[in-house]
This record gives structure tokens, sequence and C-alpha cells, in this order.
């Protein structure tokens, strides 16, 4: 297993990025280490999600399902899914704990369905960790801009 | 026919006018009809934990700010400086002693009384300071319940919810002995009018459709739990515009039936919660951590909902917003209050398992009603049951509600 670089860690968040708007979900759940967490907070400095309230606070069990519901057909607010659009930018690596490569980045998602465009713009927190597939994913949080505002539906993966 | 007569011949017992939905002169009549004369929820107690704390909240679209002032007391003041009207809070939630507008500096205490104003000397003897408080709301509250009033002269509260208030105090009952606290809150809104949501919470015939993918995200037991419409469930009429409806028998008292064994979804939980509690404590939080098996939907804007409180915010004819607010067991067992905020993330919210679809549903009920010039939404399933109560996919509830509305909309 060889060290995670900046450019390999943005090379995986745009594969991230694209397997979720091409909504290619088994590839997406794949990326996951199976003790990770997906976390898309409501309190924008919790000191520990697991305490608060979140819009998603999902370990492997969880994500299986949000995966299962998104695809059954049986979510009305997921078929027809809306189309989405995004992109990922403004990388930064920080310090992080040994053996994990933290970045911080940008991501603006345009969202279409039926006659309306709307956007979503998020700080996102990747934990990525070397694995033998390459880089694996310990924990993304994305901390939407306006996260602790009333929001939409979302029948989507941010 | 006077407006009067003409909104009531718009609410019939088995049906309502589309234009409920539509009609943005209804909409407006509506605020001033019914969100200006009655009891309008503005907080849980809880969300002021001291003495000069304060949260944001709304009486229909009006701005105010709800206060626990230094001697405890609560206040909900108009969010309006009486100098030139700029808003005088615009922190969600926080404490302070003082409120000070950043517009000329005029600062108020959190009972709303006017403290200091800059450079008094140039108002010379024209400026009386007893004059000008934040306009203050008459306040009562129900079981942490904080509701308020623009009316000086209606009911008390406790007799406008009259009969709900039993059912209230058996919702409390999943403090589990410790209280309620709001634990956090999912905020979303639809492009849909506000009454779609109030008829939502009285809704148990959509559920197993809506809500399929939920259903399937369950295991086996859980799933049988929540197949609402097959339990013997019953809504009924509370009176003022209120309703009950149970889905879960089983779950109406969780102090009863503390014996029954422990549901597969919770075992883990009762393992921990073993640790460092005697068995019996163990069920009694265990039974209470899924929250009650009903529905409380109280007229206008507030519904006790299983395992958490849902607010309506009207904001237009045509776009609402709604706060669903987890509740935990104030100083309970971590594991205890974090397994509710698991369930709770688990279907509500702009991303559970549920919420979304319910959102798409009303959002579509407001695209479909601009169809038809002279068409009518129904309320006629269980009619024949009687009109006080029938069987848990019944529209008794939104014919409670609509009842209310006429009423309001008739005075
Ligand atoms: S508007 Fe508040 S001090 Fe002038
Ligand atoms: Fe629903």
């Amino acid at each position: 297993m060889t060290a995670i670089s900046l450019p390999s860690a943005m090379e995986f968040i745009w594969l991230e990025a694209d397997l979720l708007d091409s909504h290619d979900y088994a590839a997406w759940l794949a990326l996951w280490t199976a003790t990770g967490h997906y976390i898309i907070p409501t309190e924008r400095d919790a000191e520990d999600y697991a305490a608060v309230l979140n819009v998603v606070y999902d370990d492997q069990e969880m994500r299986e399902a949000r995966v299962k519901r998104l695809q059954s057909g049986l979510s009305m607010s997921a078929s027809p899914a809306a189309r989405t659009v995004r992109t990922v930018s403004r990388f930064r690596a920080m310090d992080g704990a040994a053996g994990v490569f933290v970045v911080r980045c940008a991501q603006h998602i345009v969202e279409y369905k039926y006659d309306r465009t709307r956007m979503l713009a998020a700080d996102v927190l990747f934990w990525l960790v070397p694995a033998a597939s390459g880089i694996s994913l310990q924990r993304k949080v994305v901390t939407l801009i306006n996260g602790d505002d009333a929001l939409h539906g979302i029948g989507y993966l941010l | 026919m006077d407006q009067q007569s003409a909104y009531a011949a718009l609410a019939r017992e088995d049906r309502v006018h589309t234009s409920l939905y539509t009609d943005p002169a209804i909409f407006d009549a509506e605020m001033d009809r019914i969100f200006a004369n009655t009891w309008v929820w503005v907080a849980h107690a809880s969300e002021l934990p001291t003495p000069n704390s304060y949260k944001m909240s709304h009486v229909g679209l009006q701005p105010v700010v709800v206060t626990r002032d230094k001697e405890s007391q609560l206040h909900v003041l108009l969010n309006r400086c009486r100098h030139r009207a700029a808003s005088v809070c615009e922190q969600k939630r926080g404490r302070a002693q003082m409120f000070v507008c950043r517009y000329h500096g005029w600062s108020y205490d959190m009972t709303g009384r006017l403290r200091a104003v800059p450079y008094a000397a140039g108002y010379g003897t024209e400026l009386n300071k007893e004059d000008y408080p934040l306009v203050s709301l008459r306040v009562e509250t129900y079981a942490g319940l904080v509701f308020a009033t623009m009316r000086d002269d209606i009911q008390p509260l406790a007799e406008y919810l009259g009969p709900a208030r039993a059912w209230i105090d058996l919702f409390m009952k999943q403090g589990a002995g410790f209280g309620i606290k709001v634990a956090g809150e999912h905020r979303f809104r639809f492009p849909g009018n506000w009454k779609i949501q109030l008829e939502n919470t009285t809704d148990a015939y959509h559920f197993p459709i809506v809500h399929r993918s939920f259903l399937t995200s369950l295991d086996e037991e859980t799933e049988g739990q929540f197949d609402v419409l097959g339990q013997g469930g019953w809504i009924e009429d509370l009176g003022n515009g209120h309703s009950v409806m149970v889905m879960i028998p089983d779950l109406v008292d969780l102090e009863a039936n503390l014996d029954a064994p422990i549901p597969e979804r919770f075992q883990d939980l009762a393992a921990e919660l073993a640790k460092t509690h005697a068995p019996q404590e163990v069920r009694r939080i265990v039974r209470a951590v899924g929250g009650t098996g009903f529905n409380i939907n109280l007229f206008p804007n507030v519904a006790c909902s299983m395992a958490f409180f849902r607010v309506l915010r009207p904001i237009a004819v045509n776009e609402t917003e709604i706060a669903h607010m987890a509740l935990g067991m104030a100083g309970g067992p971590e594991a205890a209050n974090q397994a509710r905020l698991r369930l709770h993330e688990h279907f509500q919210g702009p991303m559970g398992f549920g919420s979304p679809d319910d959102a798409e549903g009303w959002e579509r009920v407001q695209r479909g009603a601009a169809a038809g010039d002279d068409l009518w939404i129904l309320l006629n399933r269980g009619l024949a049951q009687g009109s006080n109560t029938g069987d848990v996919s019944a529209e008794t509830g939104m014919r409670a509600a609509y009842r209310m509305w006429r009423r309001m909309m008739a005075q």
C-alpha cells in the first residue's frame, strides 16, 4: 500500500463525485471502509456528531439501506431521481491522525427535477486511508452552507 | 353572500374546495382570522433552558422571539424594534441579557422593556421609555409546550387544548421519567399549502403506500410494528380542530406492559443500559425509546407525532416550512438518547427514509391542485363511521381540523 498524496486524493474524490452523479451506487459503497461514517450535519461545529442530530449519520448498514431505498423504485422522491451535476474543487490537505489523509474541499451540486433547478453548496471533509485497492473512504462530512437552516427533500446523495 | 359565508361554503363536512390550497386571498384571511386569533405553538420549554435564553420563532407570518427572563418567566415578543422597525434578534437561539437594536442602538431586556436609548437628550421630553417596550404576546404553557396568542380575550390554553391534554400527558411519557428535551431539529420547506401538511399528520392511509421504501428498510419485527393500518388503530376528534390518530395501540401507554419482551432492534441498547441500570429501569427506558404509537394534531401548527414534534410554518399560499424536532430524555442515558437521534434521522428530515417522500407527495398535491376550475378535495373516508371517531385510516382528523377552520374563517 502506498502513501496517499494530494493528487491521488483529488482523483479519488472526483471519482466519488462522478459515481454519485451517475447513480453508480454499488461502486460508491465499495469505496468505503467497513467502519466508515457518512455524515451530513445540522450543526456546523459539533464536537461529536454521534451525540447530536444530523441530516445523515450513516454507518455501513445505513449506507447500504439508503442505497437500496434509492434504487428500489418504491420511493417517490427518488424515482424519478433528480438529475445532479456536481463540481468538487478547492482541495486542501489538512492535519489528520496517523495513517489518515484528510482533505477539505468545496462542492457545488446543481439539482434538476420537474421544472426546477436548485443549488446546494458545501464544505466537504474526507478522511482517506490507504487500501489494497488504492484508497478507501473512512469518513465524509458534508457541511452544507445552509445545513442549519431549512432545506428541501433530497432524493439523492451529497 | 358575505365574505364569512363564502368561506364557510368552501369547507363542507365531507370535502373542501381546492381554492383552500391555491387562493392567496384565502391565505391572507387565514393569517388574520386563524393565526392571529388562536393559540399558536412557539417553543418547547427545554429550548429555553436557563434564565436569559431565547429562540426565534413565528406566530403566523410574524417573527417573534421567545425569551426566558432572569426570573425564569417566559415571554413572546414581536421581533421588531419600536423605533423604526428593525429586527432586534437575528440569532436563532442563544443567551443574552439584552437585545440591542443594531440600527440606532435602542436596547431591550428579556422582558421586552426598553432600557436605554443612545443620545437620549435629542428627544428632550418627547420619549417616554415606558411607552415603547417590544410588543408582548400572551403566553401560556402546557406540559412544556409553549403557546402564544395575539388575543387577550380568548379562552385559556388549557381549555383550548381540552381533551388533547390527556393525550399530551401520554405523549410525554416517552421521557421515561426523565422529562422531555428538544435534542435537535430538521427543517425543510415544500412548495405547497400549510394545510396539506396539517392533514398529513392525521393521514394513516398514505403510510403503507408512500413509505414502502422505509418499511422495507426495517427488520421484520419492526416492519410488523409499522403496519399502521393493521392493528385496530383509531382516530378521535378532540374538539377545537385537534385530533389524535392511534396507529400502534400497544404504544399508547409507555408505562404499561413493561414486562413485554424487548424488541430485537433494541436488544443491544438494553444490554448497554443494563451495565448501569436496574432491569426494571432498562425496560422503562427501552419501551420509551422508540416513542409512542400515536399522533396528536393540534390546530393550527403543531403535532406531537409518535417520537417528535412536527411544527408547521405557513410562508405563502404555496410555501410551507416544517420543523421535525427530535426529542430526548432530559438527563437520561446517553446511549438511549443517541438511539433516539438515529431513529429520528432514519425517517425524518430532508434525507430521511420517510420525509422526502412525504414532501414529494405534498408538492404533487399543490401541482395537481392547479388543475380544474371547480374541483374539491375529498375528506369523506370513514364518514359513515360517525363524526367523532373512525378507524385509523378514516379522514376524521382532517374533518375535525376543517370544522375548526370553517368556524374561525366564518367568525
Ligand atoms: S430601528 Fe431600532 S434603534 Fe432605530
Ligand atoms: Fe408520511
